[in-house]
This record gives structure tokens, sequence and C-alpha cells, in this order.
């Protein structure tokens, strides 16, 4: 009873231990090969639970959804010769198990390093052939599109992974011509400037002489009517006394000439050297006329 | 496996309700020892132990299978690696070991800054700080599509926003292309997206802020500066003008209101004067001599009265007459001076007044332009 229960013990022992050991789970996030002695019997081994032979099979999995690689920046030389230092990454996934398998070992990190050359080459040969105005901004998409289909067919032909995208994350100027570039953006902001100050200063001096322009407009203006209107005062004053006076000249004579006198000689000062001939002191000598 | 031990000791030590604690750890001894098949107490008992254990087991690795979806959130099942449905909110059963379940909230909205000098396409370098804001629309995706999908959004972010403004002049980028910008990123941030089936959906992306670098911020201010400084020059010359030309307007009427009183003035003298005259030349005529003779030697009295005399009475005169015609003149002019008025100098007058407030009004004016002049 007692050594019957032992050996069955043992049994379930062993048998659990296989069981656990032929059963192997892929999950919907990997692919895996079945390897028998090293040796590749089945490939592409699709999600869910599966069976292989303890000892003698033996399972590799990877993983299957989309992977990053994110390289160091590189410095490139453009066709004009400027330098710029490129950071890009690539999305990529394994396609082919075998061939993944086959070139790699299964080694992510190698795989990385592989496609890491041929990314810094393809990028290398395509910058090498474009101004740095064509790789910032125009020809960026193209660009791209162009070199990711071709990493994509040497990837699947060489490495079994497939490249989705390859993108330029950064494309910086190195620091001694970026000083370059801000001393130019700086210069053209100072040119901007001094522009818009003199504009100002245009602006201001046409409305000054504008204002100076029509108030001596105005005051000529001013002036000349002025003139008119005092001249026409004038003419009247003249028609007045002339159609006046020329009733009797003579005695127009006479009054004006006494109103003369008056308003010449009022003053104490005016010394009047008199001879007592005149009309005036005619009864000054005598009381009969002479 | 080791849950199993653990797992043991409550429910057990609950169901058989031992009376003090060495006899339940006792009795837990012995059935440890039953269920490893080695039989230390009676054998009826083992086999008993055996299945009620197995129950045990069986209860508690059900209970672990329970769990709650909260509203928000979604269970995306794989059973046995395999992919096999995504389940709502609510409380939720799944078999352990057996599935694995990944849960996601789906409604949250994340955020991701990115802080970072870039070139332009007219080649300037500007600093741009973006935010976006995205959710997980599709767990699937999310979970089994991509290895880390949150990252990958932050470097397609940086790839698209380094693209949508290396193809943007330096001016718009600064200034009224923002909001282009932004929604071209979003556009194309959401197309690198779903091309890496990240199952991930941009609501938002905002430029925070652009602007020059720090190093040339200073010459963009100067010209902010001197966009000021325009306006306000052409506001001063506005100033100048519109206090010249009404002074202006009202200098030029009183020039015609002077004239018009001075017209006014001459013809109304010469019609008075003239009146005087035509009627005192009809008086004159009714009687010539007397009133001629009367006129005359009334307005002979009246200069003789007025003004200092000399008679010089000699007939022949070749004598020589001494006259001190300087001294005579000094001592009428000395009387005269008496009677002078003041000097108009009393600065309470009204001219004076209105010619010192000019004066006053022209040196601000003088001074306001030398400051001009100088800035």
């Amino acid at each position: 009873m007692s050594k019957l229960k032992v050996f069955l013990s043992i049994f379930l022992l062993l048998s659990f231990i296989a069981l656990t050991q032929s059963l192997y789970v892929v999950s919907e996030t990997q692919r895996a090969v079945l390897l028998r002695f090293g040796e590749i019997v089945r490939f592409d081994v699709p999600p869910g639970l599966h069976f292989k032979l303890p000892i003698i099979n033996t399972v590799r999995k990877f993983d299957a959804r989309i992977l990053t690689l994110d390289a160091a920046p590189q410095r490139y030389l453009t066709s004009e010769k400027k330098a710029l230092i490129v950071d890009s990454f690539v999305k990529w996934r394994i396609k082919e198990v075998s061939k993944y398998f086959t070139t790699t070992g299964g080694d992510e990190e190698r795989l990385k390093r592989l496609l890491a050359q041929r990314v810094d080459t393809g990028l290398r040969n395509e910058f090498g052939v474009r101004t740095v105005k064509e790789v910032v901004s125009g020809e960026r998409d193209e660009l791209m599109t162009q070199l990711s289909s071709q990493l994509d067919r040497i990837a699947q032909d060489e490495l079994g992974v497939e490249v989705i995208d390859l993108r330029v994350k950064k494309i910086d100027l190195p620091a001694q011509v970026s000083d370059s570039v801000y001393n130019r953006m700086r210069t053209e902001r100072e040119r901007l400037a001094r522009e818009l100050r003199a504009q100002g200063n245009e602006v201001a001096a046409v409305i000054r002489a504008r204002a100076d322009k029509s108030k001596t407009v105005i005051l000529a203006d001013a002036y000349r009517e002025a003139e008119e209107t005092k001249g026409d005062g004038d003419a009247t004053a003249t028609s007045t006394y002339a159609s006046a006076y020329s009733k009797d000249p003579e005695f127009y004579d006479f009054t004006r000439s006494l109103k003369a006198y008056q308003a010449t000689f009022e003053n104490k000062s005016d010394i009047l050297l008199i001879d007592p001939d005149s009309d005036f002191f005619k009864y000054l000598d005598k009381s009969e006329p002479k | 496996m080791s849950w199993n031990g653990n797992g043991n000791k409550d429910p057990w030590g609950k169901n058989e309700g031992p009376p003090d604690i060495d006899e339940a750890i006792k009795q837990f001894k012995e059935k440890i020892n039953g269920w490893l098949g080695i039989s230390s107490g009676g054998g009826g008992f083992s086999s008993k132990n055996v299945f009620f254990l197995i129950f045990l087991v069986l209860i508690v690795w059900f209970l672990l299978g329970i769990y709650q979806v909260q509203q928000a959130e979604r269970s995306v099942i794989l059973r046995l690696g395999e992919y096999q449905e995504t389940k709502g909110p609510g409380l939720r059963w799944n078999p352990p070991i057996i599935d694995s379940r990944t849960i996601v909230d789906v409604v949250r909205v994340r955020p991701h800054r990115h802080d970072a000098l870039m070139l332009t396409k007219d080649e300037n370098i500007v600093d741009v700080t973006v935010s976006v804001q995205y959710q997980i629309t599709n767990p699937e995706n999310y979970v089994l599509e991509i290895r880390d999908a949150d990252n990958s959004l932050a470097q397609a972010t940086e790839s698209a926003l380094r693209h949508v403004v290396g193809s943007t002049i330096m001016d718009d980028a600064l200034t009224t292309g923002r909001e282009l910008i932004a929604q071209m990123v979003k556009e194309r941030l959401q197309v690198y997206l779903d091309k890496y089936v990240t199952g991930l959906q941009v609501v938002i992306v905002n430029i925070e802020d652009s602007s020059p670098p720090d190093q040339v911020q200073e010459a963009f201010d100067d010209v902010i500066k001197a966009r000021e400084d325009e306006v306000r020059v052409r506001n001063e010359a506005e100033t100048y003008a519109n206090g010249l030309v009404p002074e202006a307007r009202g200098q030029a009427q009183k020039m015609l209101q002077e004239a018009q009183a001075y017209k006014e003035q001459v013809i109304a003298e010469a019609e008075g004067d003239a009146a005087r005259f035509n009627l005192l030349l009809e008086e004159y005529k009714k009687a010539p001599a007397v009133t001629r003779n009367r006129l005359y030697l009334d307005a002979v009295q009246q200069v003789m009265s007025s003004s200092t005399k000399v008679m010089v009475d000699v007939e022949g005169g070749n004598n020589i007459l001494y006259l001190p015609l300087d001294k005579i003149a000094q001592a009428a002019r000395a009387e005269e001076e008496i009677v002078l008025p003041p000097p108009s100098t009393n600065p309470n007058s009204n001219t004076s007044i209105r010619e010192l407030t000019n004066q006053v009004i022209e040196e601000i004016r003088r001074r306001n332009r030398q400051q001009d002049g100088r800035r």
C-alpha cells in the first residue's frame, strides 16, 4: 500500500515535469521557431499552446511586435559640404522568423547593429547628393520614403525583418555653424529694426512737413483775404471822401489843413518861431486891420 | 506553485475551527504530509484530504480569476497566448494561468511634451515647445502590435514637428503660422501612429511656445521695440500736426477779423468825416467869410496854446538874437515826462499774459523736438 503510493507519487511528479517540458505557449506578441537539435523543423509557429518533445526539441521565441531602433546621432556632409548632425529612428518587425534566426541567431541587439549600419550607409549616400535646404524641408518626405523602401528591401532580403518606417528626428547644425546662423539672424533683426525706425521717422517727417505747409498756406491765404478786405475798405472810404470833398475842394483844403495843424502842433516840445505879421496876429499890434 | 502553500492556511483553519493554535498547526502538518503521500496519521483521512485539497485549490484558482474592469478601462484577454477578446467594464472572470489579461485605460488623455531647437525652411533656428494629448482608442493594437507605444509617440512627435517646422519659414513659425503648424503636426503624427499600429489617437496638438533662441532673443526684442518706436514717433508727429494746424486756422481767423474790423473802421470813419464835412459845408455856404475866420482862429488858437511859442517881433531882424532853443525844448520835455503814463511792463495786463503763454508753449515745443532728434 505505502510502496504503491510512493511509486504513484513519483510517477505523477515525473509525468508532471514531462508535461511542463513538452508544452509551450506562444503569445500573440511573439513569433517562434521549433528546433530539433539546433535544426529548424518548424518555423512560424502560430500563437497558442503547442507540444514538443522534451530535450529533443527546443523553442526560440522572438518579439513580433513593431520595435524601434534609435541609433546614435551621426554626422553627415551635404552636397555643399556642410556638416549636419542627424538623429534617426527605424520602426521594424520580424517578418521571416527563420531568416531572422539564421542571420542574427535571434539576438535583437545584433540585428539592431546590422540595421544601424545599413541606415547609416543609406543616409550618408542620400545626404551627400542633397543640399541642406532640400534635406531640411523640401524633399524630406520623398527622401524618407525612398530610403525606407530601399532599406526595407535590403532588410527583408538579408535579415528577414521588414522596415516599416525610417524617420529623421533631428537635423542639427554643428555648434560653430549654429553660431554663425545666430549671427546672421541677429544682423537680419538689426536690419529690420533699423528699417522700422527709419520708416517711423519718415512718416513722422512727412506729417510734420504737411502740418507746417498747411500752416503756411492757411496764414498766406488769410493774409491775402485780409488785405483784400482792407483794400475794399480803403476803396470805399476813399470814394466816400472823394464824393464829399469834391463838392468844395477849396473848403476841404482849408479845413483839412487846419486839422493837420492841430494834429501836428499838440506838444509842448514843439517850438514855433512866429512872425507877428501873420494873419493870426493882425490885431496883436493894433485894433484896425492892416 | 508557491501560492498553494500560502493559500491553504486560511481557509483550512476557518473550516475546521481549531480549538487552539497548536492543534491547528499539528493538524495542518498532518494534512501536508497526507497530501505528499507520506501517511503519518489515519489512512482513512488521507484520500479524503487530497480531494478536499484539490477542491480548495480549484476554489482559489477560481477566485483569482475574478477582477474588475473600470468604466474607463478595457481588458485585453490572451488565452494560452492567443488573442481571445477585449472585455468592457464590469465584474469579469477569466481563468488564471490559461488566460492572461492586460487592462488598458482608453479614456484618460495622456500628455506628452517636447521642447527643442530646430531648423526652419530659411535655415534659421527656433525654439519650439509642443504638447500632444493622446489616448488609446484601440487597446488590442496598443498591447499586441507594438512594443512601447508611448515611446513611439514621442519619437513620431519629434519627427513630425521637425518636419513641419522645417517646411515653414521662421516668421510664420514664430507668429501667425503656429495654428497651422499644430494642425499639420497633428495630421502627420496621426499618419505615423497609424502606420506603426500603435492604437493611439491624437486628441490635440498645441504649440505652447515658439521663440527665437536665447542667443538672439535680444535682437528680436529690439525689433518689437522698433515697431513701438515707429508708432510712437508717428503719434508724436500727429500730435504736433494736430496742434499746429488749428492754431494756424485761429491765427488766420484773427487776421481776417482784424481786416474786417479795419475795413468797417475806415469806411465808418470816412462816412463820419464826409457827413461832418457836408454838414459843415452847408453852414459855411450860408456865411462863408465869418465861418472861415472862426474856423481859422479856433484852430490856430489851439495850435498856439498847446505848443511852445517864441515870438520874433523884429522888423528886418539884423540884430543877433539869442534863443536857447535846446533849453526851452528840455524844459518842455521834462514837463511832459511827468505826465507820461508808466511803460506797459505791467505783468497783469492781458497782452503780456498772452505773450508769456505763447513764449512758454513755444519753449516746450522746441524742447520736445530736440528730444525727438536725440532718439
